[in-house]
C-alpha cells in the first residue's frame, strides 16, 4: 500500500470540540439558589439529599426507557409494568426472608436486598425480552400502535399482578440497618436515601462506561444515530435491540424495588403512577440521552422537593412547569440526539 | 472482460406504493471501477440500497461473488465483504473519527499500517482523530465515510455521490484515493452525477433512467463518443454538465 498521493486539504478550520456543560450546571445552580430561600442550612441539606435520592431512583427507572426509545424508536408506555413487576418479584425474596431483613446486621440486610434485586432484574429482563418479541416486534415504526399496545400491555401486567399477589397494598418495610437517619451537624439524612444515591451513581457510572468505553456501547450510540448504517457495517442491530430492551426492563425492575422500599408499600398501580414522571424526565433530558435523563431526573426531583417545602401548592405542577421551562430553552431536551 | 463480482438481473424495488427500480440489469466486473450515472430520481441510490438489502428487491436477483444475496439481511450482506458509503455519508456524529473507524473494523483492532495508509489519503483524519465526527466539515465527513469503508479490506465498495457539495480540492483528493484503490484492484461501484469526476476513473459505465439501465458499456467508449454522450446526456445528464 503506497500513499504517494496529493494530500486532502486540512486547512478547513475545525470548530472546537463542544463540551456542553450548561445543563450540568443547572443542578448546583438550582441548589445554591434555593439555599437562601430555604433559610436553614440543615433543612437545605436534608431537602437536597432527599431530592438527589429521589432523582436517582427516577433515573434508574427512566434510563432504560430513554435507551429503548433512542435506539429502537419505540414509545413504550408499558415501561411502568416492569417497575411494578420488579417490585413485586422482589417480595418473593423479601417477604419469606423477613427475618434477615429485620436482623440487626447490615450484611444480612444488604444480602437479602441483593438477592431480591437480582431476582427482580432477572424476572424483568426475561419479561422485557418476551414483551419485545410478542408485543413490540409487530409494531416497529408505528408509533400510534406502539402507544396503544404497550398501554394495553401495562394494564394486563397490572391485572396479572393483582391475580398473583392480590389487589391489596403490600407493606414493604425497610431493612433494619437502613431505617432512620444519620446526622451531619443538625442536618438529618435518611440512610436509605444515601443508599439510593449510591446505587443511582453506580448505575449511571456503569451505563456511562458501557456506552463510552466498550464496543457494545459504541454500537448503541451509533444505533441511536443511524440504525441502517450500523447494519451496513455488518452488525445485527436487531439482537442489540433485544438486549437493550431486556437491560432497560431490568433497570426498571431495579428502580421498582428501590421505589417500593422508598414508599414502603407496593401496589400494582405503582408502574402506571410513575410512568408519567418517567416520560417527563426523558423528555426533559432529550430522548435517547442517558446523560440528559440523569440530569433531568435530578432536576425534577430537586425542584419537586424544594417546591414542596417552599410552595406546596406549586409542587403539584412543578414537574410540568420544569418541563415547559426546559423545552422553551432547549426544544429537543437538555441533550438531544440526532436520529438517522 | 473480468468475471463479474456483482450481478443484478431484472431487479425491481418498491418503496411503499412507488415502483422505483423497474428491472435493473447491471454487471460489476471484479477488480474494476464501475460507474452508475443518471439524473436525480433515476434510481441510482435505490439500486445501492437494494444491493445492501436496506430495501428489499420485490423481483429479480442479485448475485455477489457467486452467491445469491437477494434475500439476505443487510448485516449478512456486509459480512460477505461489501462496504457502503451512503450519499448522506452517515458518519456517527456523536462518535469520534477513531470510534467511527473502530466500529467499521469488525475483525478486531484496527491494523495500524492500514490506518497510516488511510492517513496518506486523508491527513485531516489524523489531525482530528479524537474529535467528534459531527464537528467536521462536509468534506472531512466524506473522508471519514470513505475511510470507514476501507479500514479493512473489502471485496466491493458501493459509494453514493461522494463529490456532492464538496470543494474542488477535496474532490481532487477523492479522485486520487479512488485511483489508488483501483490500482489495488478493489472493485468499486460508484454512483455519480458529475461526469467529469468519473470519466477518468471509470472502467465501465451504466446510465440509469426511470428505474432502468438505459446504457451499459465501457467508460472509454462513452468518453470518446461525443454522439453517444450527447444522446445519453440529452437523455439524462444534460442538466448536470
Amino acid at each position: 500500500m503506497s500513499a504517494s498521493l496529493p494530500l486532502a486539504s486540512t486547512d478547513t478550520p475545525l470548530p472546537a470540540a463542544k463540551r456542553d456543560i450548561a445543563p450540568l450546571l443547572l443542578i448546583p445552580v438550582l441548589a445554591l439558589l434555593m439555599l437562601p430561600l430555604v433559610g436553614s442550612f440543615p433543612t437545605w441539606v436534608t431537602l437536597t439529599v432527599a431530592g438527589l435520592a429521589m432523582g436517582m431512583m427516577i433515573f434508574i427507572m427512566a434510563s432504560g426507557l430513554t435507551l429503548v426509545f433512542g435506539l429502537m424508536d419505540v414509545l413504550n408506555f408499558g415501561h411502568g409494568a416492569f417497575v411494578s413487576v420488579g417490585a413485586f418479584a422482589a417480595t418473593l425474596v423479601l417477604l419469606p426472608m423477613r427475618g434477615w431483613l429485620e436482623a440487626d446486621s447490615l450484611l444480612l440486610n444488604l444480602g437479602v436486598l441483593g438477592l431480591a434485586v437480582t431476582l427482580a432484574m432477572v424476572v424483568t429482563a426475561l419479561l422485557g425480552w418476551a414483551f419485545e418479541r410478542i408485543i413490540i416486534m409487530p409494531v416497529y415504526g408505528q408509533h400510534l400502535k406502539q402507544i396503544l399496545i404497550t398501554m394495553g400491555g401495562m394494564i394486563v401486567a397490572e391485572q396479572l399482578i393483582n391475580v398473583i399477589w392480590g389487589a391489596e397494598t403490600i407493606p414493604l418495610p425497610l431493612p433494619t440497618s437502613l431505617r432512620g437517619a444519620i446526622f451531619l451537624g443538625d442536618a438529618a439524612i435518611e440512610k436509605y436515601r444515601l443508599l439510593a444515591v449510591v446505587v443511582g451513581l453506580v448505575v449511571f457510572a456503569v451505563l456511562f462506561l458501557t456506552l463510552n468505553r466498550t464496543k457494545i456501547g459504541l454500537l448503541i450510540r451509533a444505533g441511536v444515530e443511524n440504525r441502517d448504517m450500523v447494519e451496513s457495517l455488518g452488525y445485527r442491530i436487531r439482537r442489540l435491540f433485544v438486549a437493550v430492551f431486556a437491560a432497560g426492563s431490568a433497570l426498571a425492575g431495579l428502580g421498582g424495588v428501590m421505589w417500593g422500599l422508598y414508599k414502603e408499600t407496593l401496589s400494582a398501580a405503582m408502574g402506571s403512577e410513575t410512568i408519567v414522571m418517567i416520560f417527563i424526565v426523558i423528555i426533559i433530558g432529550g430522548l435517547g440521552s442517558v446523560g440528559g435523563c440523569f440530569i433531568g431526573a435530578l432536576l425534577m426531583a430537586l425542584v419537586a422537593n424544594y417546591a414542596g417545602f417552599l410552595a406546596p401548592k406549586f409542587a403539584l405542577v412543578s414537574n410540568i412547569a420544569l418541563m415547559i421551562a426546559v423545552l422553551m430553552w432547549r426544544p429537543a431536551g437538555l441533550y438531544s440526539k440526532s436520529r438517522g | 472482460m473480468p468475471e463479474p463480482l456483482l450481478t443484478l438481473s431484472g431487479v425491481h424495488t418498491h418503496i411503499g406504493q412507488y415502483h422505483i427500480l423497474q428491472g435493473v440489469d447491471l454487471v460489476v466486473p471484479r477488480g474494476e471501477l464501475s460507474v452508475l450515472l443518471g439524473r436525480n430520481g433515476a434510481g441510482k441510490t435505490t439500486t445501492l440500497r437494494t444491493i445492501m438489502g436496506l430495501w428489499k428487491a420485490s423481483a429479480g436477483s442479485i448475485t455477489f461473488d457467486g452467491q445469491d444475496i437477494t434475500k439476505l439481511a443487510t448485516p449478512d450482506i456486509a459480512r460477505l465483504g461489501i462496504a457502503y458509503v451512503p450519499e448522506s455519508m452517515a458518519v456517527f456524529s456523536d462518535l469520534t473519527v477513531r470510534e467511527n473507524l473502530h466500529l467499521a473494523a469488525r475483525n478486531g483492532p484496527m491494523d495500524q499500517a492500514r490506518v497510516d495508509w488511510i492517513f496518506g489519503f486523508f491527513p485531516a483524519l489524523k489531525k482530528f482523530w479524537n474529535y467528534p465526527a459531527g464537528n467536521l466539515s462536509g468534506g472531512q465527513k466524506q473522508m471519514v465515510a470513505i475511510a470507514r469503508a476501507i479500514v479493512e479490506p473489502r471485496k466491493l465498495l458501493l459509494v453514493d455521490e461522494p463529490t456532492k457539495g464538496l470543494a474542488p480540492s477535496i474532490v481532487q483528493s477523492l479522485i486520487a484515493a479512488f485511483r489508488e484503490l483501483k490500482e489495488l484492484e478493489t472493485t468499486i461501484l460508484l454512483v455519480e452525477q458529475n461526469f467529469n469526476f468519473v470519466r477518468s476513473l471509470g472502467d465501465t459505465v451504466s446510465v440509469m433512467d426511470d428505474g432502468r439501465v438505459a446504457h451499459a458499456g465501457s467508460m472509454a467508449a462513452l468518453a470518446g463518443d461525443d454522439e453517444l454522450q450527447q444522446r445519453l446526456l440529452g437523455l439524462s445528464l444534460a442538466s448536470h454538465q
